[in-house]
């Protein structure tokens, strides 16, 4: 436990067994971005995963929406501090996006419109736990939040569930994002309140 | 070897009000290592019973060895900001670690000129990167939105005339008499007016509320500015 803050008492609370190490609970949804948000026409639109063999996937819109669809409710925790219980999202299982992909990477590098990165373990996208959404509570996901699509994993820090998402590029070795390479944790896992280097 | 940011007990040793709502705090911190401009803390609060909640604050300051300087905005609802600006008084000491963040940063070597834009409490980074300037060649122009005159931070000294360094106030709500501007949301004839065009690749940064970041950045490449070069930092609403 820390020093003890003059005449500070924090809110009335009760222990919830739900809440990271650090976080507070929101019910807005603060919106988190490095730089301009992109703007990316559907028509344009696509999405691959590059393997470290050299091959490549890629689904156009069309073709994304007409795989199996999931409806995960989820908590979000972000570095920043907030956490947001039970948000729906709607969108495809990487399990469904690589079930046909080979390759013996064990790394990911997550890559999206306008420059940005994030780096996870391949398993960690893996069995369940990861999805390419593109809807948030019923409604087409917003700009902001990363619309047309963006990944989410939401057992880690909200930075690795890349907005704005282009493609998945396979590695044999880690390959530090945008973030990992700014002072934050390699793995972010919010359990760990694994926040920033050496976490 | 990765070194963890531990968590420094940092005691308050002045404050100076900057509007009715908002303080700067000045802490002393022993063995501070020193910040870039544009770089925030993780303050760390704990209550009695071992309660404990933590929020992130951009420091204010110019990098200095053991002092640092936060302005915070109170947010109503806040569980630590009223505290912050409100009970905390010079002596008492709270739990801080960093200096955190690696990409919303002025490095006073870097030489292209540089554009700031800060929507009412996103200032503060800003100003860490005015103060930081010092007598460095790079011209700086900051474009600074606020609601009404009443919400100025830092208002002595953004009134000095600080050769190098251009300030618009673009005052969305009550404009005084001689602000030369109509009351107004921020639009693209002022970052044209005064800001840097985009032919001389300006680093630029901005911060704010979600809502003025997102049309503030929206303007900034819909005039041309190289998207990749555009910085932002959001206060959500429950910065708090």
């Amino acid at each position: 436990m820390g020093i003890i803050s003059r005449a500070f008492s924090g809110r009335p609370r009760e222990p919830d067994a739900k809440l990271p190490p650090g976080q507070y609970l929101v019910h807005d949804f603060p919106v988190l971005s490095a730089g301009p948000t992109p703007r990316v026409p559907l028509d344009r639109w696509e999405f691959s995963i590059d393997t470290a063999e050299g091959q490549v996937h890629r689904w156009s819109w069309e073709e994304f929406q007409a795989l199996p669809q999931e409806t995960p409710t989820v908590d979000l925790h972000c570095v920043t501090k907030w956490s947001k219980f039970g948000t729906g999202w709607k969108g495809v299982s990487l399990d469904v996006l690589m079930e046909d992909v080979e390759s013996a990477a064990e790394y990911a590098l997550a890559y999206s419109y306008g420059g940005y990165t994030t780096n996870l373990p391949l398993e960690d996208l893996l069995d369940g736990k990861a999805w390419i959404v593109h809807e948030y509570d019923g409604e087409e996901l917003a700009p902001a939040h990363g619309g047309p699509a963006r990944l989410l994993v939401p057992h880690l820090y909200l930075w690795k569930s890349a907005k704005w998402i282009k493609g998945l590029r396979l590695l044999d070795e880690d390959w530090p994002g945008f973030w990992e390479t700014a002072g934050y944790h390699n793995y972010g896992d919010p359990w760990r309140e694994q926040r920033y280097q050496g976490d | 070897m990765i070194k963890r940011l531990n968590w420094r007990v940092a005691t308050l040793v002045s404050t100076r009000q900057e509007t009715p709502t908002a303080r700067t705090l000045v802490f002393d911190v022993p063995g501070w290592p020193g910040h870039l401009p544009g770089q925030h803390v993780d303050v760390r609060l704990t209550a009695p019973d071992g309660y404990s909640t933590q929020r992130s604050y951009s420091i204010a300051n110019a990098s200095s060895e053991d002092r640092l300087e936060l302005t915070v905005q109170t947010v109503g609802d806040g569980e630590v900001s009223p505290y912050l600006t409100e009970v905390l008084e010079p002596g008492d000491q709270i739990e801080l670690r960093g200096p955190v963040g690696g990409w919303f940063v002025w490095r006073p070597h870097s030489s292209p000129p540089v554009l700031l834009v800060g929507g009412g409490s996103g200032i503060v980074p800003l100003m860490a990167m005015v103060r930081s300037r010092g007598k460095s060649d790079t011209p700086f122009r900051l474009l600074y939105s606020l609601r009404d005159p009443g919400q100025l931070f830092y208002a002595d000294e953004l009134e000095k005339v600080m050769a190098g360094v251009e300030v618009a106030y673009l005052y969305t709500r009550i404009a005084p008499p001689d602000a030369g501007r109509a009351a107004g949301r921020l639009q693209a004839a002022d970052l044209i007016a005064y800001g840097w065009p985009p032919e001389t690749a300006p680093d630029v940064y901005v911060c704010g509320p979600t809502g003025f970041v997102e049309a503030a950045a929206d303007l900034l490449t819909g005039l041309g500015h190289d998207p990749a070069k555009i910085r932002t930092e959001r206060f959500g609403p429950t910065g708090g």
